[in-house]
């Protein structure tokens, strides 16, 4: 039976990569940051996840607003990023895993959840800064990594109460799923930031770390925010708290937080990084 | 929550349905600078680009202008206009400085006392 053994949240902006590319992470700007992330991957490469699920949002890449899919999950073996308009070099495939993405699409269209299914798709920045984050030096080839791509950018968007729901019917359909796998869910994105406008650069830290505390024990509560709830609190981009949600609604079962660190600024946002362990009761 | 809910948040553009017709054009021009060839292209004959996607008279001044709210207010989606952002080699920061009328350093400490939480 596969099974999911933890959920990540991570930041996922643009200037991480850039950072990493320049050999930043020891500056006393970035230091913060990335000292956050050794625990994380010391457990991932403890574990060895056979798949990620990874919840983020396209910003332009695969998507227009021509055709804007409110839940896009990617189904197929090999993901490749593309510029996004900045030139920055392409960088290696991301690995795909075809199988549990179409029981995972089948199981969710049953449920209610009518995905779009992209056999290809190209995956931007929210998608592959938090695998080089976890893997630096573009080392995650060897993760199959199923994409489930959440509108964030154009009104309506899913609220946050259908995205935690859809979480637990991917959580359902993983406990699901006959081959014995290993699974991990990152929800990526936020925290707080506002991007446009007189308003740019709010950071709600309280409210950040509110949510982690409420990603640990009561998720649910945070599903009583509409997303102008989260434009107001916490920034016209504070609705990737989706991406984190959905992340959490995965875990079905049981959850300990093994692993946090919250730090604000990075580039305009609160940067929440937590690692929970997650176990099925016996049955 | 009702559906349609609108609600006003001063010093913020929601990209809801107007906007998204409204910016239509605007959005797909800077949607088309994920390209190396529409950015040169664009470089080369901005007006001439422009029409290409029927901008608006608004919208061509405040592209000329590199007028990010008035981007905003024609209904241009802060997502894709970072790639005419990025085309212009300015990255977040900047923005945030040209749209709050701060200077960079001025934007940058504002992100560092929001960030520990100081307001």
């Amino acid at each position: 039976m596969a099974n999911i053994i933890g959920g990540i949240t991570t930041s996922h902006i643009p200037a991480i990569a850039n950072a990493m590319a320049n050999g930043l992470e020891e500056t006393p700007y970035w230091k913060p940051f990335f000292d956050g992330y050794p625990p994380v991957r010391d457990w991932l490469n403890e574990k060895k996840p056979d798949v990620i699920i990874l919840f983020y949002n396209d910003h332009g890449l695969e998507f227009f607003i021509d055709k804007k899919p409110t839940f896009a999950i990617g189904v197929a073996d090999e993901y490749h990023n593309a510029d996004e308009g900045w030139g920055i070099p392409t960088i290696p495939p991301v690995t795909g895993e075809s199988e549990l993405s179409w029981h995972i699409a089948n199981s969710l269209v049953e449920d209610g959840f009518d995905m779009t299914i992209c056999q290809e798709m190209k995956v931007d920045h929210g998608l592959t800064v938090p695998l080089n984050l976890m893997w630096p030096g573009y080392n995650y080839g060897h993760v199959k990594v199923i994409p489930v791509c959440i509108n964030c950018e154009q009104h309506p968007m899913p609220q946050p109460k259908r995205t935690f729901v859809l979480g637990q019917a991917i959580g359902r359909a993983v406990a699901s799923f006959e081959e014995d796998l290993n699974v991990v869910v990152f929800g990526t994105g936020g925290m707080s930031h506002q991007l446009d406008g007189e308003r740019a650069g709010i950071i709600n830290r309280k409210f950040d770390i509110e949510c982690l505390d409420k990603l640990v024990t009561d998720p649910e509560d945070l599903t009583k925010y509409s997303n102008l709830d989260l434009v107001e609190i916490a920034g016209a981009q504070g609705v990737e708290l989706n991406m984190l949600l959905a992340m959490r609604g995965t875990l079905i079962g049981q959850v300990k937080e093994l692993h946090r660190n919250y730090h604000a600024p990075i580039s305009n946002t609160g940067s929440g990084l937590m690692l929970l362990e997650h176990t099925m009761p016996e049955k | 929550m009702a559906t349609n809910e609108t609600r006003e948040f001063p010093g913020t553009y929601l990209f809801d349905s107007k906007m998204a017709k409204k910016g239509y054009g605007l959005n797909k021009m800077c949607y088309s600078f994920n390209n190396q060839e529409a950015r040169d292209e664009f470089n080369a004959d901005p007006d001439a680009y422009c029409d290409k996607f029927n901008l608006s008279d608004a919208q061509k001044v405040a592209i000329k202008e590199k007028d990010i709210i008035a981007m905003l207010r024609e209904g241009g989606s802060i997502y894709y206009l970072a790639k005419y952002a990025g085309l212009l080699k300015l990255n977040m920061q900047d923005i945030g400085a040209l749209q709050t009328g701060m200077s960079v350093d001025e934007f940058k400490d504002m992100l560092v006392k929001n960030g520990r939480g100081d307001v």
